[in-house]
């Protein structure tokens, strides 16, 4: 399907196969983003809605926020962000904002003619993603789409944190570090790895289902029973036994209970602004330790209880959420809320991309699967090559944590992870998620998500443009493969919105061919993120991709320093990207290739170049499932080699000093295991 | 008219509009919006902020004359009115409005009345200004089709 709004809609129309990333980046996304602007004042209003049109956003606009919040409740899925003022007769802006951020978890701008600097502050603590000084130029405008990948990236992130439990084989507690990218791979991978064969789209998972040991889920009625009874007894008086008395659940403990509280707690004191310095200022994505709560930024200021009150939020995305605000310090989520708070997440991104329900399943499974992607990341990155690789990919941490989340459609997960875009050194995850679920689903590569329709319906769905500010847009044209990776709109991908040279990417990239093939099936849920994960799909449905085998081997010459190799891995990654891959075949080719080529870059590294090469010939021989996931970055953000430094991709590389060694096994996604990645 | 001098004099006033500060940056914002698919923008969001103005202004009046003054009431006002001026590029009007909020947040009433005494000043000069102009503007656009 096409997407098409009404107004300034953009249709999805394809990109061509030799689609430049700048150049759908810059026609198509956000296009269509679908905007609601909140402001009392009936000028000011009118201006918005015309600029918001003129930037190709779809725009609704309303002058009362209890009208806003009824439309935003009927209407779920409806939007991807929103925008008020401040100051308006029947509620106060920070409250709507609160509102809208419990309830929906939408990205919402400020914007006041105040710009007192005790106003604006108020809305950083309500969590607001930005705040506009009025009178608002157009040029603001134009770049509110950030906040909405800002956004799912983030939350891709807290899923990656919290997730990747489920994975028996999860590594032993990763450092902080690590901690989305080294737990959340490493049960991402191995998630995936089992999951390949095992999941098909319409994977009945329930929360629990797949994982190994029992957790507690947090639905929103469980948290919402909590917080009654927290506040019954009074926040200071809140013992956990009295509390799992008021509660009175049978099956809950008093562990379950305490730990719960605990992030409870946290969350309170992040919402008062204590831990503000956290979670919000933490730069770029938050130091490794401090990465769950980065993302949580959004979180503040949101009540969870209050969002778990409207039952707005998927069962457990309400715990994950809260478990993010509550900001874990530590990079396992020692909630019980892994999997399944993953998937709650996902469910929960669900709701914002309108993605089907039946996705649940797989975006549990995805969410494992992404989180074990990341669990593979090398606890050895560095702080702030960790910083810098969820920096990057923050967009594609959503992406992933889209893709994962919608389980249902591959197709969608695949143009999520595509999407994303961003380029983010995680981008491992998604392919790890894709590649994991090797068994593609026609039906849902079908899905509309991807390039043609997919694209559209993405778009359509979730109002965001094909890629968020990847490249994915997915060229029309065709169903699947063109390997729109979204990652990374300004970067050019050949073809493929892949960045060439951005270190993550590589891993990503692979992932990607990878994901072509195995996205649809592994990339449950995410679905409609946005068109350009449907690219992803697309990807996976084998389109004619952009990627040629025969490509994958013509750039890989080992270079003498990493950085070289670094770069010709993506070099080569990319290529494969660029040139019209047969997707499914080739995806995996493709994917295994650029593994092998990191391989090849790892063993190099080692000064092993011949190794490398050989390595790299067995790659092509043995077109595997691409498990790009692993490469180095497991971070499902990594998928796109976005802009990552080369020193990051380097890092991510190194970390996996012994992956090389079995590549074949590598290549298999199932197979893929932490071995290569170096916890 | 002849359509060269028509737009010439529009050129003409715009250019003192802008250069004797009644209107600014947003408004070539406005100018800019206007395009075939609503090629009486700038006008309608005049209307607009006409029409809203004096919903503002007449609230302003009354909780000026209301003993005892709520200030915050009368910020609140004044804060939505200065954000519509702004909006629109009414600067004079939008400075003004500024100083009027200086003496309510001080709860000074004196300095309230008589700054909002200037603040209808300038509205009343803009809005005469503007009407004008947007008529001249109007004109040159029907004599260039014609």
């Amino acid at each position: 399907m096409k997407f098409s709004c009404g107004r300034g809609a953009m249709s999805i129309t394809s990109s061509s196969a030799a689609w430049k990333p700048t150049d759908v980046v810059a026609d198509q996304f956000p296009a269509g983003l679908r905007v609601l602007v909140v402001d009392d004042d009936p000028t000011c209003l009118m201006i918005l809605e015309k600029m918001l049109r003129t930037c190709l956003y779809e725009v609704t606009k309303c002058n009362r926020a209890e009208t806003a919040l009824s439309i935003l409740r009927e209407n779920k899925n409806g939007f991807d962000i929103v925008i008020s003022d401040v100051h308006m007769p029947d509620m106060d802006g920070f409250k709507l904002l609160e509102h809208i951020g419990l309830e929906m978890d939408l990205p919402v701008i400020m914007m006041s003619a105040d710009d007192g600097k005790h106003v604006v502050m108020k809305g950083v603590t309500h969590g607001a993603c930005d705040y506009l000084i009025k009178p608002v130029r157009i040029e603001a405008l134009k770049n509110i789409w950030q906040h909405v990948v800002r956004k799912r990236k983030n939350e891709w992130k807290d899923f990656e944190q919290s997730g990747s439990v489920e994975e028996g084989d999860r590594q032993p507690k990763q450092s902080e570090d690590a901690d989305y990218s080294s737990s959340a791979n490493e049960g991402n991978w191995r998630g995936s790895k089992k999951r390949k064969d095992d999941e098909e789209e319409t994977d009945e998972r329930d929360d629990t289902s797949t994982l190994k040991k029992p957790r507690v889920v947090w639905s929103v009625e469980l948290h919402q029973q909590f917080v009654a009874a927290v506040n019954q007894l009074g926040i200071d008086k809140a013992v956990p036994k009295k509390i799992l008395e008021l509660m009175n659940v049978p099956g809950l403990t008093r562990e379950n209970v305490a730990s719960h509280l605990q992030k409870y707690r946290l969350y309170l004191r992040r919402l008062s602004g204590v831990s503000q310095h956290q979670s919000n200022l933490n730069p770029p994505f938050i130091s490794p330790q401090d990465s769950t709560f980065g993302p949580l930024s959004s979180l503040n200021g949101l009540d969870l209880q209050a969002l778990a009150a409207t039952g707005q939020l998927p069962t457990q995305s309400f715990a994950r959420l809260q478990a993010a605000g509550l900001g874990r310090p530590t990079a396992k989520s020692s909630i019980p809320m892994t999997l399944v708070d993953q998937r709650n997440i996902f469910s929960f991104e669900n709701p914002k991309l309108r993605f089907g329900e039946g996705q649940q399943q797989q975006q549990h499974m995805n969410n494992k699967q992404q989180i074990n992607l990341l669990n593979g990341i090398p606890t050895n990155m560095e702080p702030r090559q960790l910083a810098s690789l969820q920096h990057g990919g923050q967009s594609i941490g959503n992406m992933n944590m889209q893709v994962a989340s919608h389980g249902a459609q591959n197709n969608q997960n695949n143009s999520l992870l595509m999407q994303m875009g961003q380029p983010q050194s995680r981008g491992q995850i998604l392919g790890d998620t894709t590649v994991s679920h090797s068994p593609r689903r026609p039906s849902s590569m079908g899905q509309p998500i991807l390039s043609n329709g997919m694209a559209a319906n993405v778009a359509s769905r979730n109002g965001i443009p094909e890629t968020i500010g990847a490249t994915s847009y997915n060229p029309v044209s065709q169903a699947t493969s063109t390997l729109n990776f979204p990652m990374n709109h300004a970067s050019e991908l050949p073809g493929n919105s892949f960045p060439l040279g951005s270190t993550p990417g590589i891993s990503s990239f692979s992932s990607k061919g990878t994901f072509q093939e195995d996205v649809s099936s592994e990339i449950k849920g995410s679905g409609g993120f946005m068109p350009s994960y449907v690219k992803f799909n697309d990807l996976s449905q084998h389109k004619p991709q952009n990627w040629e085998l025969q490509n994958v081997g013509m750039t890989f010459n080992f270079p003498q320093h990493s950085s070289s190799l670094q770069s010709n891995l993506m070099q080569s990654v990319l290529v494969q990207q660029g040139s019209s891959g047969q997707m499914n075949g080739h995806n995996r080719s493709s994917a295994v290739v650029s593994r092998a080529m990191f391989s090849a870059g790892d063993i190099k590294e080692h000064g092993n170049a011949q190794n490398v090469n050989q390595h790299l010939n067995n790659l092509v021989d043995n077109i595997i499932r691409v498990k790009s996931e692993g490469v180095f970055d497991t971070s499902p953000g990594n998928l796109f080699p976005v802009h990552f430094g080369q020193e990051d991709l380097m890092g991510a590389l190194l970390k996996q000093q012994d992956s090389i060694a079995p590549t074949e096994n590598e290549f298999d996604f199932d197979g893929y295991s932490k071995d290569n990645i170096p916890v | 008219m002849n359509r060269n001098r028509l737009q010439h004099q529009v050129a003409c006033m715009r250019k003192s509009l802008f250069d004797q500060g009644y209107l600014d940056e947003p408004f070539i914002q406005l100018e800019e919006l206007q395009d075939d698919a609503n090629p009486n923008f700038v006008q309608e969001i005049v209307t607009l902020f006409y029409t809203d103005s004096a919903r503002l202004i007449q609230n302003i009046e009354h909780a000026l004359n209301s003993r005892p003054i709520d200030f915050n009431k009368l910020d609140d006002y004044m804060h939505q009115f200065k954000g519509s001026s702004s909006s629109i590029g009414a600067k004079k009007v939008t400075n003004e409005c500024t100083v009027f909020r200086e003496y309510c947040s001080a709860e000074n009433a004196e300095g309230c009345i008589r700054s909002f005494q200037q603040v209808k000043q300038e509205y009343a000069i803009l809005r005469r200004k503007l009407e004008v102009y947007l008529q001249m503007v109007g004109q040159a656009a029907v004599s260039q089709t014609a």
